[in-house]
């Protein structure tokens, strides 16, 4: 018993300080965005900053035009890619999911092939920008790699076959439904769990894309909230140069250290408010992912 | 025949509206993904702009020769599979580890908390880690080189231009981002095991260490196979946000951070070489392909239902 207490404390120490570690560059980023900028050109990105300011935050708020743009961006093609991708997939996985559909092991070949085989950057690329034109569009945030691919798509097929009794169906036939309106009146209020599942999957993906922006976008006012964070990150110029498109600052008063770790700050907050709420569908969810995968 | 056809018709015709469902979800993936898989032949070709993708000319295999006579070809290859096998081994042996540990914990509330920590760096985007590396190792202002190494008597290092220790930066990053995910993948199926093998054990009087090894370790193995053998399978593909937007695209680090996916998006969209990273992008392609197509043939030896297909 003692040994077993022992073993307790232990364990729980290893973990107090794999949390700590895991924590510590958030940590970090908040206080560097609370620090004044003098304090971190002289003591450096600390814990301890000699001097606290909201400067950087001030900065933020004064060029809220271009940033609450990008945020506008990012929660559109999130909210709208997520909804879509969604649909798609659902109505996608539901003919699969049924045993009396004809052609299903075909089809399903189809589409789980996706996953094992990738045309890769350049052929997805130059299809579509040549051939479907969709750079500096909004459609180039939403569509390319992120809409459904066949994992999703694996997953809600399983939960359906699963968890979709056949004479749920079978006695809404009888009853003279039509296929429709089984799925939207049936199917789609039990499936709740995994539709939230890879709902939340899809979100998370979206909000925190930056890929997509990177190849398509070049255009500034289509710049999502990542797209803006990577463009701060890259090149510490992009700051003085462009100032966000807003007033003339200084370029000696521009705390430009402060202001990226603010930037990344609000680039994070939406996901750590949200994720206490949803740990647990998160947490399912990638279990679910995993054991299929 | 015609009886045969008609037929076809009609079971078509009774399940309209199923086909139907199919449409929009087939036509994405029909541009998404099977447009491009055509467009791998633009591998082949001398893309002219003016011409348009179609009507470039072919040139066969020009653009491998060229490709392959570089040393590029040798350095991101080699850098793509070694990062990848040492992720794959690290990551796994910790997160198991890990993993056990998790079990252990006796409080569950306290065990959830950890689990909810750990899997934080999972979620947040590439581009913030590459704040918080930046938080640490800026030449000027970084947590290391201001606190930490003065602490030791070291003189601060210009991290970014010096690519001997990127290694090593980049699987630490690895595996602080991935552990938690990895580590719950493990723990759902430790805790599949039935706790009878382990109540026999502790009445034989064996050890906690003991029944790691002995119950814990071999019921896990099946899952720790397979799932090994699906990220060998794509040893080929590198995670480009990790090599591209954590080194900051720094030219100095290439020798050591670039790997086939950051030297195929660098040709194409920075250096607009179509030629050499649509021969690359075909390399990672087939090889992937193959590699994903023997891993998941010995996956479905080994266990049918794990298999993807």
């Amino acid at each position: 018993m003692r040994s077993n207490d022992m073993n307790q404390t232990l364990v729980n120490l290893f973990f107090i300080l794999a949390s700590a570690a895991c924590i510590f560059p958030f940590l970090l980023l908040f206080i560097a965005s609370f620090s004044s900028e003098q304090s971190i050109l002289t003591k450096g990105y600390s814990l301890f900053p000699s001097e606290w300011s909201l400067e950087a935050y001030r900065y933020l708020w004064r060029n809220v035009d271009a940033i609450g743009r990008s945020y506008g961006i990012t929660v559109l093609i999130t909210a709208v890619g997520t909804t879509v991708g969604l649909f798609i997939s659902a109505l996608l996985a539901y003919p699969l999911s049924r045993t009396d559909m004809p052609l299903k092991n075909t089809l399903s070949f189809i589409v789980f092939f996706t996953m094992l085989f990738n045309g890769g950057l350049v052929p997805t690329y130059l299809i579509y920008t040549e051939v479907f034109h969709i750079k500096n569009t909004l459609w180039a945030l939403i569509v390319p790699g992120l809409l459904t691919n066949g994992f999703f798509i694996l997953l809600i097929r399983t939960f359906f076959r699963n968890s979709i009794p056949k004479e749920v169906i079978e006695s809404a036939y009888i009853d003279g439904a039509a296929e429709f309106k089984i799925f939207f009146r049936i199917v789609m209020p039990l499936s709740l769990p995994i539709l939230a599942t890879i709902g939340l999957m899809l979100g998370i993906a979206y909000w925190n894309d930056w890929f997509n922006g990177l190849i398509y976008i070049t255009d500034s006012k289509l710049y999502s909230l990542q797209n803006l964070l990577n463009r701060m990150l890259q090149n510490i110029q992009f700051l003085q140069q462009t100032n966000l498109g807003g007033r003339a600052e200084g370029a000696t008063s521009l705390p430009t250290n402060a202001v990226r770790m603010a930037m990344a700050v609000i680039g994070i907050v939406p996901i750590l408010l949200i994720y206490p709420f949803f740990q647990k569908f998160f947490v399912k969810g990638l279990t679910i992912g995993a054991v299929k995968g | 025949m015609a009886h045969t056809w008609r037929k076809v018709w009609k079971t078509f015709w009774r399940y309209k509206a199923l086909f139907l469902m199919l449409l929009p979800g087939m036509v994405y993936l029909f541009i998404n993904n099977y447009m491009p898989m055509f467009g791998l032949t633009i591998a082949f070709k001398d893309i002219n702009y003016a011409k348009g993708i179609w009507r470039s000319d072919w040139i066969g295999l020009k653009n491998f020769e060229f490709l392959f006579m570089t040393k590029d070809a040798w350095r991101i290859t080699r850098n793509t599979i070694l990062y990848n096998a040492v992720f794959i081994v690290l990551n796994t042996v910790t997160a198991i580890g890990v993993a056990i540990l998790l079990n252990e914990v006796r409080k569950k509330f306290l065990a959830r908390f950890y689990q909810s920590v750990l899997l934080l760096p999972y979620l947040i985007s590439m581009v913030i880690v590459g704040y918080l590396v930046l938080a640490l190792l800026n030449l000027e202002n970084g947590f290391m080189n201001k606190v930490i190494l003065p602490a030791f008597g070291i003189d601060p290092i210009s991290w970014y231009t010096k690519p001997e220790y990127w290694p090593y930066i980049l699987t630490i990053v690895s595996l602080w981002k991935n552990i938690g995910y990895l580590c719950i993948i493990y723990l759902a199926a430790i805790v599949g095991i039935d706790p009878e093998y382990y109540e026999a054990a502790t009445i034989d009087g064996a050890t906690k260490w003991q029944q790691i090894r002995s119950i814990t370790v071999p019921l896990l193995m099946p899952t720790i196979i397979i799932l090994t053998l699906l990220a060998i399978g794509r040893i080929f593909y590198a995670d480009f946000g990790l090599f591209y937007q954590v080194p900051l695209n720094s030219g100095p680090l290439q020798p050591t951070t670039d790997v086939i996916d950051t030297y195929v998006y660098r040709g194409l969209i920075t250096l607009g070489d179509i030629g050499m990273s649509s021969a690359a992008g075909f390399y990672q392609s087939l090889v992937g392909f193959v590699l994903v197509l023997v891993s998941n043939l010995l996956v479905r030896l080994k266990d049918k239902d794990q298999a993807l297909f």
